[in-house]
């Protein structure tokens, strides 16, 4: 039911961002066209830094309370942020080409977000490669929780260092028109209802992969 | 309309990647679904 709510919720969020986008907010006047990856690009971003709270989060009460759903909630949301980074960290080059005239150059937000992208896939090969679920569940709590230290750095890296990236826009008013705005927000509800509905999916999925194993101890033990 | 073709593909990729993602949910799903099934039928089988 819940995601069937999301997946409406999504995709209804979608068609209106987009139409936001390509026919109502105005096209900036230093950038051009180009710009309007921005409405997709910082959502993104935002998004892959909730997913890593919520592994930060998890990590913390898994350790805790070494209770397994919080385990699958962490590697789950882990999984989704890799691939909402993943796509800032892509859209992100595609917007630099045009504007500075190379793919990619090592400024500190440029670095400090791949180095982000690097922690988690990190988390995900932990996981992937431990001698037992459990030692890969609590290895992988640690690296969620210091892994997380990079989101406050990657957020601050503007303001902390001499950067080409620009500053933020959102909170000191550089979105002169409404529609910005509007588009903007309307873009980062979007990506969020999108962030829940496959954090409930993998979950889901997750849980089932956790019965699958249980049920085949099972057969074997009979 | 300069850069037009940066900004399409920065849409098309996220695009793709989203839908390639949740295809691989899809896929991994039933593929777990079928092994449940198996499962059952197999411990049905067993059982007296």
């Amino acid at each position: 039911m819940l995601s069937r709510i999301l997946l409406a919720l999504s995709l209804v969020l979608l068609v209106t961002s987009l139409a936001l986008i390509f026919f109502v907010v105005p096209t900036e006047r230093t950038m051009g066209v180009v710009q309007r990856i921005f409405y997709w690009h910082v959502p993104l971003a935002w998004n892959s830094f909730l997913a890593f709270f919520v592994v930060f989060i998890a990590s913390v009460a898994y350790l805790w309370k070494r209770t397994k759903n919080w385990d699958i909630l962490a590697s789950a949301s882990a999984e989704v942020g890799v691939v909402f980074t993943t796509l800032f960290l892509i859209s992100g080059s595609i917007w630099a080409k045009p504007i500075w005239g190379v793919w990619w150059t090592w400024e500190p937000r440029l670095t400090t977000a791949l180095v982000l992208w690097l922690i988690y896939i990190a988390y995900l090969l932990v996981r992937a490669y431990a001698s037992s679920s459990e030692r890969g569940a609590r290895f992988a709590a640690v690296v969620g929780i210091v892994g997380f230290l990079d989101v406050p750095i990657v957020f601050l890296s503007i303001t902390l260092w001499r950067t080409q990236h620009p500053s933020a826009v959102i909170f000191t008013g550089g979105l002169a028109d409404p529609r910005m705005i509007l588009t903007l927000v309307v873009s980062i509800f979007t990506f969020t209802a999108l962030y829940a509905l496959l954090l409930v999916q993998r979950v889901a999925f997750k849980k089932g992969e956790e019965d699958l194993r249980r049920l085949k101890r099972l057969a074997e033990s009979e | 309309m300069e850069n037009l073709g940066y900004l399409f593909a920065v849409y098309t990729i996220v695009w793709a990647v989203m839908f390639g993602y949740v295809l691989i949910l899809i896929r991994g799903q039933n593929k777990l679904r079928q092994e449940i099934q198996q499962l059952k039928d197999s411990i049905k089988e067993k059982s007296p």
